[in-house]
């Protein structure tokens, strides 16, 4: 996990293509069990290996709102500020099934996780006269034979007010 | 399930208004690994402008399923939650969501597409605060698997 970045970013100096950074999101099935009590999504399938088995799933899978709540972390910590984010969005195009490894330590000494996810930004669009920027994620599990969890995953952060329009200037 | 074209502009009554705590948002904000100091310490909020500590940006959800219940108990939508697979989700703030708002949500279905035996349903919930100004509107797809599917 990074720190928040000291220094936020300047609208004027950002262009299309333009890296925000990446991180590797590790996930366990403690996870899911805290995200179900946060968010009140207490769907079996989240945590219970037999019910999601019986509903034809290849076993525990995340929230896809975990994946889209961790995700947007790499744009916040960027933005310096989590109340910047204006607009996010995406579709959930592939599950994210989560190993049992309860009990389990990595030689890191953190909990062993059962999946691990990749997300990296990138400036998509700069507008200008709304004070904003529209960062592009990539969500992938590399575990997986199709990796891209996430499409169209897209924060728009306001970094500037709007400018005003010649009406409201007059 | 009923003819589709009959159920966009469907609106259900509002549920019962949801209170922000400082617990929820800390709690929330650590289940989704969300490390800023805003969402946890209210002095760090505060320094940058918020009322009190402020609500990750996927939070909106907490109370949009709490309306989007009312969609999935109605039996003209279709919705059967075992065949339920989540397709899509917009969340546009038109504020931040901060501790001690109190927000009330109301859904209403805004399409239906059939797509080869299977529904898309898509809603819109409105969230307002305790003055009834616009904080968030929160777009939800779910996709219904068709019973040959």
């Amino acid at each position: 996990m990074g720190e928040p970045t000291a220094v936020r970013p300047v609208l004027a100096e950002l262009e299309k293509g333009q890296a925000i950074g990446s991180r590797r999101v590790p996930l366990t099935r403690a996870d899911l069990v805290a995200y179900a009590a946060a968010s009140g999504d207490h769907n079996p399938i989240h945590w219970n290996q037999a019910f999601a088995e019986s509903v034809g799933l290849p076993g525990v899978i995340a929230h896809g709102m975990l994946t889209m709540g961790v995700a947007v972390q790499l744009v916040t910590d960027w933005a310096g500020d989590p109340g910047a984010v204006v607009d996010y969005q995406t579709r959930f195009t592939a599950m994210v099934p989560v190993e049992d490894t309860t009990g389990r330590i990595s030689e890191d000494g953190a909990p062993a996780p059962g999946a691990v996810l990749e997300v990296s930004g990138a400036v998509g669009a700069v507008d200008a006269a709304a004070g904003t920027v529209r960062i592009d994620l990539t969500v992938n599990d590399p575990a997986q034979d199709r990796p891209r969890v996430l499409t169209k995953a897209q924060a728009v952060v306001r970094l500037a007010a709007p400018q005003k329009t010649e009406e409201e200037r007059a | 399930m009923s003819d589709p074209q009959t159920l966009p502009g469907r609106t259900y009554p509002p549920a019962p208004p949801y209170q922000v705590g400082r617990e929820a948002v800390r709690a929330f904000a650590a289940a989704v690994q969300a490390v800023h100091p805003a969402h946890h310490d209210v002095a760090a909020a505060r320094a940058l402008g918020h009322a009190d500590v402020v609500a990750p940006p996927t939070f909106a959800v907490v109370v949009a399923q709490r309306a989007e219940a009312a969609v999935v108990a109605d039996p003209e939508a279709g919705i059967d939650f075992s065949r339920v697979v989540h397709a899509d989700e917009r969340f546009v703030h038109h504020r931040p969501i901060v501790a001690g708002d109190e927000l009330t949500g109301t859904v209403r279905i805004h399409a239906v597409k059939e797509l080869g035996g299977n529904r898309m349903v898509t809603t819109v919930t409105e969230i307002t605060d305790a003055d009834g100004a616009p904080v968030a509107d929160v777009t939800s797809t779910l996709l219904v698997r068709g019973e040959e599917s």
